[in-house]
C-alpha cells in the first residue's frame, strides 16, 4: 500500500458503522421473481424509450428500451419471459409517485440472449468501448446513477491525470461495495483495465475507507497478481463521513478542491464507483449488460441480513421475505443509508440500478421529535463538508428567498445530512435545502418556458404585421394597375376619334 | 466676486457638456422598466388583465396606468415579484380579472374536432397545429394554458386539463409547514 500524504476535507462526522451485521455471510443470489418491474428511468437524464411491445417474448439480457438522447442509456430484460405490461407503476422515489415501467413475467428458464464477449479490448477504439458501455446500460451504481459512458469520455479539451475508484462506502449500514471488493477483486480490476484504456489515465487510486481491512487486503492481493496494471495504488482513507462523496474524496486523495459549479474533470480527475467498475468489466469481457446489482439488506428488523445479487426489477418485498424480515409499519424503511437515503412508500417497489441498500429499522433511531427554533449555535457550519453556511441557507430557504440561497451556494450542498445530524434543535435542514433546490429548478424551468412563449408570441405578432403590410401592398398594386388600365383606356378613347378621322 | 461668477459659469458649462455627452453616449433604447416587468409576467398572453398580451400590460404598469394585481396566471408570486421590483406594496389579486388556478393545458378531443381552424387563429403562441377540414392538435410543450382557444371552438371540443406531477417535476414539500410548532418566535405563521 502506498501511503502518500493524504489531504482532508472540512467538517464531517464520525459515525457508528453498523456494517458488521451484513458482512457475516458471502454474497448470495436472490431468488428469481415471477414478475420484474423495470422503470424506464433508472438514471439521471432522459428516460429510455421502450422497443418492445406487450406480449413480446424476451430473453435474458435482451434490450427492451433504447437510450433517448445523450444523457441516457439502454435497458435490458433481467431474465427471460414475456412483456406483460408497459404502464405507470410506483417507483422508488422520495415522491412516492408512479412512472412508466416495463413489466416482465419471467418463465423461470432464465435463458440468455447470445452474448458477444470482447477478448482483446485493444482491437476497439475508446469510442467503441464507450458505446458498448452505454448499450450495456451502465450507470453510476454508487447512488447517483449518472450514465458511466459520459464519465469515460474526457473530451478533446481535457487530459485525465488520475482515475479514482471509489470504494469508500462511508455511509453506515451499507456494505455492498465492501463485499464486492472482498469477493470479486479480480472482476473489479478487469473493469479498471477497460476504464484505464478508455480514459488513457496516468495514475489510478483505489480509495477504501480504513474500516474495511478485508477489502483493502483483497484488492492489494489481486493487484499484486496483475502485473499489466501499472501506476495503480490502493489507498486507505481515514473513516469519516462523507469521505465517499466525490468532491470530498478528491480532496482527501489529491488535496485538490473541485471548484463550485466545476467538475472533477477540470482538475484532470475522474471518479468511478467500485460496483460500476465491476459492471463495466462484466459488460465488455463477458458481454453481459447491467441486469443485476448487489443490494445490502440490513437493519434492526432483518433476521438474515446480508448482500444479495438481485435482478433489477425484483419487488423489494420478495427480497425482504428472503431475508426473513419483520417490517413494522412505523419502522424506518429506507432506500440507501440512514444519512442520505429516503423513506420508501411501500415494499412492492422494484429494485433499480441505484438501489444500494434497503434498510429496515435502525439501531439508534431517535424518536421523531418536533423541531425546535434555531439557537444559532453554528454546529451545522462546523459539520458541513462543503464549507457552506447551513444556518444562513436555512433562514433564506425558510423565507423562500431563493435568490439569497443561491448567493450562499445552495447548489454546492451535497445533501449529506451532517448539518441535520448535529442540529441540537433537530431542524430538518437538508429537507429545507432539497425544498429550495426543487423550487429553484421549477422556477428556472418556468422562466425558460415563458421566454419561449414570449418569443413565439412576438414572432406571431410580427408575422401578422408582415401579412397586413403585404396585403396592403397588394391592394395598392392592384389599385395602381387598375388606374393604369383606366388611364390607358381613356387615352385610347381620346385618341380613337382622331384616328377615326384620319381613316 | 467676478472670479466666482466666472468660475461657476465655467463649471456649469463643463458639467453641462459632460452631461450632454453622456445622455447621447449612454442613451437607453426602449423602456427598461417595461422590459423588466415583462420578464416577470408569465407570458400566457391570455388577456385577463384587459390588455392584449403581457407586453402591453407591462408597458401600462411601467407608465403607471395599470395596477400590479391584474395577472391571474402569475398569481400571488408574480404580484410579489412586481411589488419587489417596483418597490410598492403587494396587494391581493384583483378578482375582476379572474382567480389563480393550477396550471392547465389545452387538449383537443380529436374525435369531435371538425377542423375549422378558429382555435389556431386564436392561439397567441402558435401552439395549435392543423389545417382546414383536418383534425387539429395542441403542441403540449408550447401551450401556456391561456384558454383563449376555448370560446371560438364551435363544437366545444377543447378541454383544459391540469398538468400532472411526475417524479421529474415533483417538488419537495415545504418543511416550514410541518415544522416548528411549539413556542416559536421566528417561524409561527
Amino acid at each position: 500500500m502506498a501511503q502518500n500524504k493524504l489531504g482532508t476535507f472540512p467538517g464531517g462526522l464520525k459515525l457508528a458503522g453498523h456494517k458488521h451485521r451484513s458482512t457475516q455471510e458471502a454474497i448470495q443470489k436472490a431468488p428469481l421473481s415471477k414478475q420484474l418491474i423495470l422503470p424506464l428511468q433508472q438514471h439521471i437524464g432522459a428516460a429510455s424509450t421502450p422497443i418492445v411491445a406487450v406480449g413480446d417474448k424476451v430473453l435474458k439480457g435482451q434490450k427492451i428500451a433504447r437510450a433517448d438522447g445523450h444523457v441516457s442509456v439502454y435497458l435490458h430484460a433481467p431474465s427471460s419471459g414475456t412483456v406483460s405490461a408497459i404502464d405507470d407503476q410506483p417507483i422508488p422515489h422520495p415522491s412516492g409517485l408512479s412512472a412508466l415501467c416495463i413489466t416482465i413475467d419471467t418463465d423461470g428458464e432464465d435463458r440468455w440472449i447470445e452474448r458477444a464477449p470482447i477478448s482483446d479490448i485493444t482491437t476497439l477504439s475508446e469510442h467503441e468501448i464507450r458505446q458498448l458501455i452505454r448499450e450495456a446500460g451502465i450507470v453510476g451504481l454508487g447512488g447517483a446513477g449518472f450514465p458511466s459512458y459520459i464519465k469515460l469520455n474526457p473530451g478533446v479539451h481535457h487530459h485525465v491525470e488520475t482515475l479514482i475508484l471509489n470504494g469508500v462506502e462511508c455511509e453506515p449500514y451499507i456494505t455492498c461495495d465492501d463485499m464486492l471488493m472482498r469477493e470479486r477483486a479480480q472482476g473489479i480490476l478487469d473493469g479498471l483495465e477497460i476504464m484505464q484504456y478508455a480514459l488513457r489515465v496516468k495514475n489510478t487510486v483505489i480509495a477504501i475507507e480504513d474500516n474495511k481491512p478485508e477489502a483493502i487486503a483483497a484488492m492489494e492481493l489481486a493487484l499484486a497478481s496483475r502485473a499489466n496494471i501499472k501506476n495503480t495504488n490502493v489507498v486507505a482513507v481515514p473513516t469519516r463521513y462523507p469521505a465517499g462523496s466525490e468532491k470530498q474524496l478528491i480532496q482527501v486523495v489529491t488535496g485538490k478542491q473541485v471548484p463550485s459549479k466545476g467538475l472533477p474533470l477540470d482538475l484532470g480527475i475522474v471518479c468511478h464507483n467500485i460496483g460500476t467498475t465491476y459492471a463495466i468489466g462484466r459488460a465488455i469481457n463477458n458481454g453481459e449488460p447491467l441486469i443485476s446489482r448487489i443490494v445490502t439488506v440490513t437493519g434492526k428488523n432483518v433476521k438474515k441480513p446480508g448482500n444479495f445479487e438481485t435482478l433489477l426489477g425484483t419487488p423489494m418485498h420478495e427480497l425482504l421475505a428472503f431475508c426473513d424480515t419483520d417490517r413494522k409499519a412505523d419502522d424506518p424503511f429506507i432506500l440507501g443509508g440512514p444519512m442520505m437515503g429516503y423513506n420508501l412508500s411501500g415494499d412492492h417497489l422494484p429494485v433499480t440500478k441505484t438501489a444500494n441498500c434497503i434498510l429496515v429499522g435502525v439501531d439508534d433511531g431517535a424518536p421523531a421529535s418536533t423541531p425546535m427554533p434555531c439557537i444559532r449555535c453554528g454546529d451545522c457550519a462546523e459539520a458541513c463538508p462543503a464549507s457552506l453556511l447551513p444556518q444562513q441557507l436555512y433562514w433564506h430557504a425558510r423565507a423562500k428567498d431563493l435568490e439569497k440561497t443561491q448567493e450562499y451556494n445552495l447548489f454546492d450542498c451535497i445533501e449529506c445530512g451532517c448539518c441535520s445530524y448535529v442540529c441540537p434543535s433537530k431542524i430538518p435542514l437538508v429537507h429545507y435545502f432539497r425544498f429550495a433546490k426543487t423550487e429553484t429548478m421549477t422556477q428556472q424551468l418556468e422562466t425558460q418556458k415563458s421566454d419561449i412563449a414570449r418569443v413565439r408570441h412576438e414572432n406571431r405578432l410580427s408575422r401578422h404585421e408582415l401579412e397586413k403590410q403585404e396585403k396592403e401592398e397588394r391592394q395598392r398594386q392592384r389599385k395602381l394597375a387598375l388606374a393604369a388600365t383606366k388611364a390607358a383606356k381613356e387615352k385610347e378613347a381620346a385618341q380613337s376619334p382622331e384616328s377615326g378621322k384620319e381613316d | 466676486m467676478l472670479t466666482a461668477i466666472i468660475a461657476i459659469t465655467l463649471l456649469a458649462l463643463v458639467l453641462g457638456l459632460v452631461l450632454g455627452y453622456a445622455s447621447i453616449k449612454f442613451k437607453v433604447e426602449g423602456d427598461p422598466i417595461a422590459d423588466q416587468i415583462d420578464k416577470l409576467l408569465p407570458q400566457t398572453q391570455c388577456g385577463q388583465c384587459s390588455f392584449p398580451g403581457c407586453r402591453p400590460y407591462a408597458e401600462a404598469i411601467a407608465a403607471g396606468e395599470a395596477d400590479i394585481n391584474r395577472c391571474p396566471p402569475g398569481g400571488e408570486a408574480t404580484i410579489e415579484a412586481l411589488a419587489d421590483l417596483l418597490e410598492v406594496e403587494a396587494k391581493p389579486l384583483d378578482d375582476e380579472c379572474g382567480v389563480e388556478k393550477p396550471k392547465t393545458l389545452a387538449v383537443i378531443d380529436e374525435d369531435r374536432c371538425i377542423g375549422c381552424t378558429l382555435c389556431i387563429q386564436a392561439c397567441p403562441v402558435d401552439a395549435i397545429l392543423g389545417s382546414a377540414k383536418h383534425m387539429h392538435t395542441v403542441i403540449a410543450d408550447e401551450c401556456t394554458g391561456c384558454e383563449l382557444c376555448l370560446p371560438p371552438c364551435p363544437v366545444d371540443c377543447i378541454d383544459m386539463v391540469e398538468t400532472e406531477v411526475n417524479p421529474n417535476t415533483w417538488r419537495w414539500p415545504d418543511p416550514a409547514r410541518i415544522d416548528i410548532k411549539v413556542g416559536d418566535k421566528n417561524g409561527a405563521e
